[in-house]
């Protein structure tokens, strides 16, 4: 018999049992729904994280530290590079140098400092962080009040909610609902704080000692063998509040975090003195400054690796998140695997209906069958018949059941929202079926119907027609 | 009839189809050596056991024969494969019923086309030829009916139209009028022989009525507990307008 004719027999064949075979084909869209539900949930968790750290700007960064700085990220990269004393120091030069790699976009420092803030004529202590100019995308921001620095020099700050909460005295209370963001900024848009810090200003050595005279009581000097030293003189500055942000820019910095932002290049040009500034003692005299951190950003995260190989050949130490992110997908990896064999065992269940529906068309068809090969069907007509009929249930199981999987995504995603939304968080995608699942899930439940199939379809075909054409 | 100057259409030879029942081996056909020459209407007759509806079965290629041989124009049905068989039952025989085994959810222009799908001839040209197989045994006016919805004469009539519809050289009945009344089974058997007749095909039908064989039938073979038990030839009244009009 030809194909066509095949699946037209079996298509009728169907509709004269009508609700079994419904049953049947409900049962199969279950088992698909089930498997599409599961797994376009995993996909759109994974993709979530993945956004939410791509976002975040972490994916593509790789952070460069000193061999010098004896205080490496990875272990093994210590054991095996060039002895601190002899490997380079992180200064502009090597920075220029870096950020001319291919693939970098940027390389920038990371000017960290404490410093006193006063706010009302009372001071506050806190760490301060330098942002660069391209951090304005940065997720951190999403929910900010106000607006970014608008310049990269502007003496403007943007303060992370805490620190905000803190300049207007309330500090929240453990249990308490958190202020929003909102209410904080509304007082503080706008506002001045004044900066005390330090500057580390380089001194040629024959003019330490007019520069003893000069300088303030809190400078300090520092004699250096190769004829050079820095001072260090107390400043004040003034700076505009412009933003309060909600969540925090500088989260992965775990206790060094800074609470209070400023623009990096306005950072650099107020050449704060900083820890690192004591401990190299011997780029003192230079007046390219040396940096603890230098942030690469990649132009991709697939990039990521082989820049972190090409700074490492210059003799710096690298981290990035790529790393750490190997353990994050491997996580998602079983528990899409998870997911999947739960959707799978529904399809299962409906396979055994399947095999369970056609073995009592067989029973009940038996006279039909002993009919058709009387009057000439070869065995492989009535296999094909049966299994054409399996292949019917399951071609219309599969898309009733990737329509009913992706209405259940997105039920669930529309629950998830309005939750999110009473916990004031933005609402997010956390469900996505990709084309391949659709496809892919419409095959599987095609083959796994055909396959059910397979037992009943060749006993349909084995029957002997005497044997059925006996019995009324 | 002379039997030796035709060609010998149906040749079976010393054939036997034990069936085994618990532990009573059941002859049904036991050891029967028949020749039937092209163009013969033959009845096989019996009483029920007799063997004669497992005899026609082997002959139509639906069961295989456990000793002997069933030769059917010079190819012997045993040595066939499954799907050999399946095209020598599609082309070869057409087969009618005493149950008339219809497929009650098709309608009978689907019915009778059902043949041609399995032979795989092109849709356009499987209504047409459907219409003229049901047209010749005067339903065309049922074509959408279901089985159910006809009487017996009626179905036996449909499916005679399907016997006929992949033109096959032999015509297989088994009891074909036992369902129906006198008056009906009258109109099949006129149908029957007027295949015999004008379309030349081999008859071979079951019947328990000896009075039906020898009214259409030109040779009847008697069989008793699957044995050969007679084969006589038998000169029928060609005045087939008397006997269409007539009764049994």
């Amino acid at each position: 018999m030809k194909t066509y004719d095949m699946a037209e027999l079996a298509v009728r064949n169907l509709r004269e049992s009508i609700l079994r075979n419904s049953l049947t084909t409900v049962g199969i869209s279950v088992g698909v729904a089930s498997l599409v539900a599961m797994l376009s949930l995993g996909i759109g968790l994974q993709q979530l994280a993945g956004r939410r750290l791509q976002k975040s700007g972490l994916f593509d960064t790789v952070v460069v530290t000193s061999r010098r700085d004896l205080r490496g990220f990875n272990r093994e990269q210590e054991e095996n590079g060039p002895a601190p004393a002899e490997s380079p120091a992180l200064n502009e030069s090597a920075r220029q140098q870096i950020a001319q790699l291919p693939n970098v976009v940027e390389a920038y420092p990371d000017i960290r400092f404490i410093t006193e803030l006063r706010y009302e004529d009372k001071p506050y202590l806190t760490m301060m962080a330098g942002l660069p100019f391209s951090a304005k995308n940065n997720d951190a921001f999403d929910g900010m009040q106000g607006s970014f620095f608008s310049s990269d020099t502007a003496p403007e700050v943007i303060l992370q909610k805490s620190f905000a909460a803190q300049l207007l005295g309330k500090t929240p209370k453990a249990g308490s609902e958190e202020e929003s963001v909102t209410d904080l900024a509304k007082p503080l848009l706008g506002k001045q704080l004044t900066m005390k810090y330090a500057e580390r200003t380089a001194t040629p050595a024959t003019d330490i000692a007019a520069k003893k005279d000069t300088s303030s009581a809190n400078s300090a000097e520092t004699n250096n063998p190769g004829g050079s030293a820095y001072s260090v003189i107390s400043r004040e500055t003034t700076l505009k509040i412009v933003g309060v942000s909600d969540l925090d820019p500088d989260s992965m910095r775990g206790q060094a975090r800074a609470r209070v932002f400023m623009p990096l290049k306005l950072a650099q040009n107020l050449h704060v003195m900083q820890p690192s500034d004591l401990r190299d003692t011997t780029n003192m005299a230079n007046s390219t400054p040396a940096y603890t951190t230098v942030e690469v950003h990649v132009k991709s995260p697939t990039q990521v690796q082989a820049v972190e190989d090409a700074i490492k050949k210059m003799g710096f130490n690298t981290f990035s998140i790529v790393d750490a992110t190997r353990s994050l997908r491997q996580f998602f990896a079983v528990l899409d695997l998870f997911l999947g064999i739960f959707g799978s065992l529904a399809l299962a269940v409906a396979s055994i209906g399947i095999i369970n529906t056609l073995v009592m068309a067989i029973l009940e068809r038996r006279r039909e069958i002993g009919i058709m090969k009387a009057i000439g069907a070869s065995d492989g007509d009535v296999k094909g018949l049966f299994f054409a009929e399996a292949g019917v249930m399951g071609i219309f199981g599969g898309f009733v059941g990737v329509a009913l999987g992706w209405a259940i995504g997105r039920v669930i995603n529309l629950g998830t929202n309005v939750y999110l939304k009473r916990q004031h968080f933005p609402p997010e995608q956390i469900w996505f079926v990709p084309w391949w699942l659709v496809l892919g899930a419409i095959a599987f439940a095609i083959v796994v119907s055909l396959l059910s199939g397979l037992y009943p379809a060749s006993r349909a075909a084995r029957l002997d027609p005497v044997q059925a054409l006996r019995y009324e | 009839m002379p039997r030796a100057e035709s060609s010998i259409a149906i040749h079976t030879e010393n054939l036997c189809r034990h069936y085994r029942m618990g532990d009573t081996l059941i002859r049904a056909v036991d050891g029967i050596s028949i020749q039937v020459v092209a163009g013969e209407f033959v009845a096989l007759l019996g009483t029920s056991g007799s063997g004669k509806s497992s005899l026609l079965n082997l002959i139509a290629g639906l069961d295989r024969p456990t000793s002997g041989n069933v030769v059917v124009q010079k190819s012997d049905l045993a040595k066939l494969s499954r799907e050999e068989l399946a095209k020598y039952r599609l082309h070869t025989v057409g087969m009618v019923f005493q149950s008339f085994n219809l497929i009650p959810s098709m309608t009978l222009l689907e019915n009778v086309e059902l043949p041609l799908r399995f032979a795989e001839v092109d849709r356009d040209k499987r209504g047409g030829l459907a219409r003229q197989a049901l047209d010749r045994v005067g339903l065309s006016a049922r074509l959408r009916h279901r089985p159910t919805e006809l009487s017996g004469g009626e179905q036996q009539r449909a499916s005679l139209a399907r016997a006929l519809i992949n033109q096959p050289q032999f015509l297989l009945a088994d009891e074909p009028t036992g369902n129906l009344d006198s008056q009906t089974g009258t109109e099949i058997m006129n149908f029957i022989r007027e295949f015999n007749e004008t379309l030349g095909m081999t008859i071979i039908m079951v019947t328990h009525e000896r009075t039906l064989a020898e009214r259409y039938a030109n040779r009847m073979i008697f069989l008793a507990d699957g044995k050969l038990v007679g084969d006589q030839s038998n000169v029928v009244s060609t005045n087939s307008a008397q006997m269409r009009g007539g009764r049994l």
